[in-house]
């Protein structure tokens, strides 16, 4: 339906199990991609699996100088970055009470500032090509915030926040920026929790299961087409009803 | 000299879409020419690629004017 024939994604976290969706759906709909992660066995099984137009860079996004240059490497691999995900995100849980300014700085870095920085570093070339599409993976715990979590719904909120200022300063220049808001999605993380726990979340979630790392995948697609280029500031909520917000 | 100048309108009147006797000397981009802010950043852009030159953020808020731009350029061009 969407037709990305000729555009070139950069996608962080691919080697996770939304990132790795996102790629495989971009890629379907006839995008370049450029995978990036830490690990580079995952990512290159995944652009082996995708065959042509797939390319791999690995970085550690909680280094400033790796962040800066991955921008610039997926330029070259691909010619020009005209898509950008910002998918790569940790987690170091704790109560409040309890937290470490470590574990605070830690998950801003990687969850928020990297966003920051790969988002000035490919503005340029999406200015002069008079096209662009940056799309942020956040969170439902971004906008209801979460027990244990202050610093990744502080960080989440975060990315909120950046794509709607920086949707208004390049919106005249055919570049959207929007974020993604995913609710509970299978993936290596949530297949963790025991039954007793899954049955508790469900219970909040009106749909009543889980959702899938294609259906987040699925609306990347969408904000990232010529089709959503009158979309901007925006957050496209994946929750199953958990918060209609 | 002329040179640098001649490229640097065509590249702000292209830019802007703004009439070439309009790019005058002392004529302010942005209060004289119609430029915003992000437009300001662009022209360092372009200008940063047709002459092959760093312009670093402290010196584009610098360059303010036509004429500015032309006197940077060729400072950095000569150096």
């Amino acid at each position: 339906m969407f037709d990305l024939t000729g555009k070139n994604a950069l996608i962080t976290g691919a080697s996770g199990g939304i990132g790795g969706a996102v790629a495989a759906a971009l890629h379907a709909a006839g995008a370049s991609v450029t995978l990036s992660g830490t690990r580079e066995a995952p990512l290159r099984e995944l652009a082996a699996s995708l065959g042509e137009r797939a390319h791999v860079v690995t970085a550690n996004l909680g280094d400033p100088a790796e962040v800066e240059a991955l921008p610039k490497k997926a330029a070259e691999a691909m010619g020009s970055v005209d898509i950008l995900v910002n998918n790569a995100g940790i987690t170091r849980d704790n109560l409040f009470m309890r937290m470490s300014d470590e574990e605070w700085a830690q998950v801003l870095d990687v969850n928020l500032t990297s966003s920051f920085r790969l988002a000035r570093g490919v503005l340029r070339g999406m200015m002069k090509a008079r096209w662009g599409r940056i799309v942020s993976i956040t969170s439902v715990v971004g906008t209801t915030g979460n027990p244990g979590q202050g610093n990744y719904a502080a960080a989440k909120a975060g990315l909120v926040g950046m794509s709607k200022s920086l949707a208004s300063e390049v919106a005249s220049r055919g570049i959207t920026v929007n974020c993604v808001a995913p609710g509970f999605i299978e993936t290596a993380m949530t297949d963790k929790l025991n039954d007793d726990q899954k049955a508790r979340i469900l219970t909040q979630i009106p749909a009543g299961r889980m959702g899938r790392a294609d259906e987040i995948a699925a609306a990347v697609l969408y904000l990232a087409s010529p089709e959503a280029g009158y979309v901007t500031g925006a957050t496209l909520h994946v929750n199953g009803g958990m918060a209609m917000v | 000299m002329s040179d640098i100048a001649d490229r640097v309108k065509k590249i702000v009147v292209e830019h802007l879409g703004v009439e070439e006797d309009k790019v005058t000397e002392t004529a302010s981009f942005i209060d004289d020419l119609g430029a915003d802010s992000l437009d300001t950043v662009e022209l360092v852009m372009a200008f940063e690629e047709e002459f092959g030159i760093e312009i670093p953020d402290d010196a584009a808020e610098t360059i303010q004017t036509f004429g500015d731009a032309v006197k940077f350029i060729g400072q950095a061009t000569a150096a």
